[in-house]
């Protein structure tokens, strides 16, 4: 692990440029599938995907079309080439087919890989009302969903989330095969490191460490006692081509650093 | 053939306190808004509001109209929630059914095509089943035998879209790129009203758009309001975009008493015809100096 904290790492990567590779290997052997990914980091991860090992990947115009190719961050919606019409009716018939790989983000998220992003105390009458359950629930009993969090700390990753949006590993065994036949928590990001489930119990494990992260400041970060496996890789760096594609393609204006501090 | 068009007045004089009410658009698009900011005129009050909302909901949470809401998500899209909705949540001022937006397209669906439920694995194992105690899962009588959540008819008793174009008997034309859910809110509703940007001559859709922009038929309207700039501040492309300054000031306006009683006078005090003439007020007033005619 590097000694160097914060943002840019002896090997001029950004901390932002390696939540953006971390993102893509989301979309890593799943085909012909709709990416969707909400957040800067995932957005660049989608399209860094499509454009080098995922080539049939799906990519959305944030709007009601699926897009060709992929195009930059913030790109003017008049320059894209639509090739599908995909209006929000649409969007669930993709849903509950399955055909569709999520990177979603987390108010809270937990060690079972629950999501809130309803509202934060008692719903009934809540300290603070966030947007909504709005599609998890649906999302993660029918595909893939995965988590980009922006900003790890004790109050977004907790022993429990207050309101149980996207469904994690042990609300979906508890709900039955329907349930589990499709579900699917596959990594969380965050600033920090990747996580994943992979787990006999099925809870959160630290996957890999951000270079210039250290372990301990993750550990502190996190809300719930988080598996640490006794060697914990270095989250990989970008290729040359994926930091070419990054910084002279898809990001060349860099709106990545202001998601995430270097 | 019958003559379906009102005044916003008309339309109003059609709801009565108590309704539920169904909201067609989505987020901080495409709303009716011009009957909404007429409901808020209005004595109608106690309304359970069903919506993919946005600033439909803020606004008649604002103004004491609603006992209940219906939702999936309430949100501006560049402003992510909207501020008096958080606040008539966060003070317990109204009801709430909250839903997976999914579950919400069947429970329109099923209404629709006048079934009990549908359904749907989304919602399993969330707390949607938690804080709906009232939702029933149901058992497949195949040999799979999943338990799955048996979404309920979401029953309107009036239905509030905001079309494009439409013509006088109520056909209705959304030229946008997502007709959304609209048709399924008329579908789902006892009382069914449609309010445009312009109406037109039957035979003039076909030069607006393609067949499939005709996706309003009037088997689905009772009443059809011709509402210029119906839909502002949320966007109705391709006629306009959202207004942007003029959403960020609203939202900045609710949040203090007397900033939202200034906006409220200004902007919801007043008829449709002076709402616009304060808008396009506000549009000059903020436009720099040297931009002004």
């Amino acid at each position: 692990m590097s000694a160097v904290s914060g943002g840019t790492t002896e090997s001029g990567v950004s901390r932002a440029e390696y939540c953006a590779v971390a993102c893509a290997d989301v979309f890593r052997g799943d085909g012909e599938v709709m990416a969707s990914a909400f957040g800067s980091a995932p957005a660049l991860g989608a399209r860094l995907a499509r454009l080098t090992f995922a080539p049939d990947l799906v990519l959305t115009d944030g709007d009601a079309a699926l897009v060709d190719g992929a195009p930059p961050l913030g790109a003017d919606p008049s320059t894209l080439v639509l090739e599908s019409h995909m209006p929000y009716r649409k969007v669930f018939e993709v849903v509950w087919s399955g055909r569709r790989n999520l990177i979603m983000m987390a108010s809270q998220i937990d060690r079972t890989g629950n999501q809130n992003i309803s509202a934060i105390g008692d719903w009934a009458r809540p300290k603070a009302q966030l947007i909504g359950v709005r599609g998890a629930p649906g999302n993660t009993v029918n595909h893939s969903t995965s988590y980009w969090v922006p900003n790890h700390t004790t109050r977004s990753f907790v022993e429990q989330v207050d309101v149980v949006s996207g469904v994690g590993y042990a609300r979906a065994a508890g709900a039955g095969p329907a349930a589990t036949r499709f579900h699917e928590i596959r990594r969380v990001v965050s600033n920090l490191g990747v996580f994943d489930f992979d787990t006999p119990d099925r809870v959160m494990r630290l996957a890999s460490v951000h270079p210039g992260v250290m372990v301990d400041e993750i550990v502190r970060s996190t809300g719930f006692e988080l598996v640490v496996p006794s060697d914990v890789p270095d989250t990989r760096l970008p290729t040359p081509r994926e930091l070419e594609l990054i910084r002279t393609v898809l990001d060349p204006r860099g709106l990545r650093d202001r998601e995430v501090r270097t | 053939m019958a003559d379906k068009r009102l005044t916003l007045d008309e339309l109003i004089g059609e709801l009565s306190s108590g309704m539920t009410i169904g909201v067609g658009g989505w987020g901080s698009r495409r709303k009716p808004m011009a009957a909404i900011r007429a409901i808020l005129r209005s004595d109608l009050t106690d309304l359970t509001v069903v919506s993919y909302g946005g600033p439909d909901v803020g606004l008649l949470c604002a103004a004491g109209k609603v006992a209940k809401v219906v939702f999936g998500f309430v949100t501006l899209d560049s402003i992510p929630t909207d501020p008096h909705f958080r606040v008539a949540r966060q003070t317990g001022a109204v009801e709430s059914m909250e839903i997976d937006e999914g579950m919400f397209y069947l429970g329109l669906l099923a209404a629709s095509q006048r079934l009990p439920f549908l359904p749907t694995r989304a919602g399993l194992g969330s707390d949607v089943l938690r804080i709906n105690p009232e939702l029933r899962t149901v058992t497949s009588p195949y040999d799979d035998a999943e338990e799955l959540v048996a979404m309920p008819a979401l029953r309107l008793d009036a239905a509030l879209v905001h079309v494009n174009r439409a013509d006088a008997n109520g056909s209705g034309q959304i030229l946008g790129p997502d007709p959304f859910f609209d048709d399924l809110f008329l579908g789902a509703a006892e009382r069914r009203f449609v309010t445009t940007e312009r109406i037109i001559a039957t035979d003039q859709f076909a030069s607006e758009g393609a067949l499939q922009t005709m996706c309003i038929s009037r088997l689905l309207t009772d009443g059809v309001v011709e509402t210029p700039g119906g839909a502002h501040f949320t966007a109705c492309v391709p006629d306009y975009q959202r207004d942007e300054a003029f959403q960020k000031e609203y939202a900045a306006a609710a949040g203090d008493g007397d900033s939202w009683s200034a906006f409220a006078e200004r902007f919801l005090q007043v008829d449709e015809t002076g709402y616009r003439a304060a808008v396009d007020r506000a549009t000059t007033d903020r436009a720099p100096k040297g931009d002004r005619p």
